[in-house]
């Protein structure tokens, strides 16, 4: 994985994916190591996402690299018009690794075959952002024991989501049967539908959370956006049919956890973070280990 | 009927024919070649009888021989089309045009939110349904099918 850009969770083998997770659980255990001093980290926000820019930076931070980069374009050259290609030609010779977020899909891809030193990706448009989807697989792994045989529920936007979709093919890697629970506007697309066919893993569609509940081992959960219907009244509807709380909790299995990509908005009752099937922060937190297990490997120091 | 059978078989002593072309993307196929810019003769007929395919349409353009990119469009609206080079009025070469597994440069991404459509970037597409003419851009991943294919 030494110098190999991460752009897609596809870039990687399922070998070197499940090597990531090992390396992630040594920097949970310690997170602060001495790794990257003298590396310099480039984060290049082409559009701001403050949450997955502070867990780069506080990975790296704990590993004592430095950090340069912008957190939006408004004082830096590309407002000026500056091309992708050139921006990350000129932060390439001030970097050992880019990490970077754009708007543009495929905008990743591109930098990685303009870039001499690796890219990652941290989400291109509403393409890729695969370390959330291993941060997904480190905490279902650690949570489970396990990432094969399980039962996994996706709830909300089945439709639009990208973490939904890469985790769902992610998880085609292993044996596990899925449990799609949406409203009808926002199925799993059958172009992603189209990974579970080809391994022949189960799966059930449903438009109601509650009966789900008692069957599965992970609940994931996601934000319904009002924007993504084109008749409000049928988002009226059913929003309140997506919306886990407390009470929904009484029977589930002893092992269930439930997770949220955050920001959450109200599609988890606050109610519910108390209870121990929730994880969504600790997931969160393990986004700092993935990120540190990442650029170590990337940069040969692991 | 022998003025038909005429232009089908008037020959030309140096160039290529294009054979089997669905008769609506004739014009798409002298199109993409840039034949309308050509200087020496091209003939074409569309609607004309075809034991395979019922109609079809053809292409004569003489003096010119075609690179191996130039086919690749070809293939993008006349999959099965038949290419004949000819020399001295003769048959030459005759090959089936077939999509490559991959298609670099010349068809446009159909996301608009695709980096290739914002930044000056050589388009890449994995073929994945030759049959369908399916493309998966290599940068946003999405497929551009035969509906939204536009040729750049
Ligand atoms: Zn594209």
């Amino acid at each position: 994985m030494k110098n190999k850009s991460l752009v897609s969770i596809s870039d990687y083998t399922k070998e070197q994916q499940l090597h990531l997770l090992d390396v992630a659980e040594g920097f949970e255990k310690n997170p602060r190591q001495n790794l990257l001093n003298n590396y310099v980290v480039a984060t290049l926000f082409f559009e701001p996402s403050t949450r997955t820019r502070l867990s780069f930076e506080s990975a790296v931070s704990y590993l004592g690299g430095k950090i340069i980069g912008f957190s939006d374009t408004s004082s830096t050259s590309v407002q000026k018009g500056e091309s992708l290609r050139d921006t990350i030609r000129t932060v390439a010779n001030y970097s050992d690794v880019i990490v970077m977020r754009h708007p543009k899909e495929g905008a990743a891809r591109f930098a990685s075959e303009v870039s001499k030193v690796p890219i990652v990706n941290a989400g291109d448009g509403a393409n890729q952002h695969p370390t959330q989807c291993l941060l997904d697989l480190y905490s279902i792994r650690k949570t489970q024991g396990t990432l094969d045989g399980l039962n996994v529920a996706f709830v909300g936007d089945l439709k639009y989501g990208r973490t939904v979709h890469s985790l769902v093919q992610a998880l085609c890697q292993f044996n596990c049967k899925f449990h799609l629970v949406s409203p009808l506007e926002l199925k799993l697309p059958s172009s992603v539908k189209v990974h579970i066919k080809e391994k022949k893993m189960e799966y059930m569609q449903y438009t109601e959370l509650e009966e789900v509940i008692p069957k599965v081992d992970i609940l994931y959960m996601t934000r319904i956006q009002k924007e993504r219907f084109a008749d409000p009244m049928e988002y009226e509807k059913i929003k309140n049919s997506f919306i886990l709380k407390n009470e929904m909790l009484q029977k589930t299995k002893s092992n269930m956890k439930i997770l949220h990509p955050l920001p959450r908005v109200n599609e988890i009752d606050e109610d519910v973070d108390d209870n121990k099937r929730a994880y969504y922060f600790q997931q969160a937190l393990n986004g700092v280990y993935v990120r540190q297990a990442l650029l170590t490997l990337i940069l040969g120091l692991k | 009927m022998t003025q038909i059978k005429e232009l089908k078989v008037s020959a030309i002593e140096n160039g290529t024919v294009i054979d089997h072309i669905p008769s609506k993307n004739v014009f798409q196929v002298i199109k993409i070649l840039h034949l309308e810019e050509a200087g020496d003769m091209v003939l074409f007929g569309t609607n004309l009888e075809s034991k395979k395919y019922g109609k079809k349409g053809i292409v004569k353009a003489s003096n010119k021989f075609f690179k191996k990119h130039e086919i690749n469009k070809i293939g993008l609206v006349a999959p099965n089309a038949t290419l004949i080079v000819i020399k001295d009025f003769q048959v030459k070469t005759k090959e089936v045009v077939k999509l490559p597994d991959t298609i670099e440069d010349i068809v446009k991404c159909f996301n608009p939110n695709c980096i290739t459509n914002h930044e000056k970037v050589t388009t890449r597409f994995t073929v994945v349904d030759k049959e369908a003419v399916k493309l998966r851009c290599h940068y946003c991943e999405k497929i551009t099918d035969k509906k939204n294919l536009i040729i750049r």
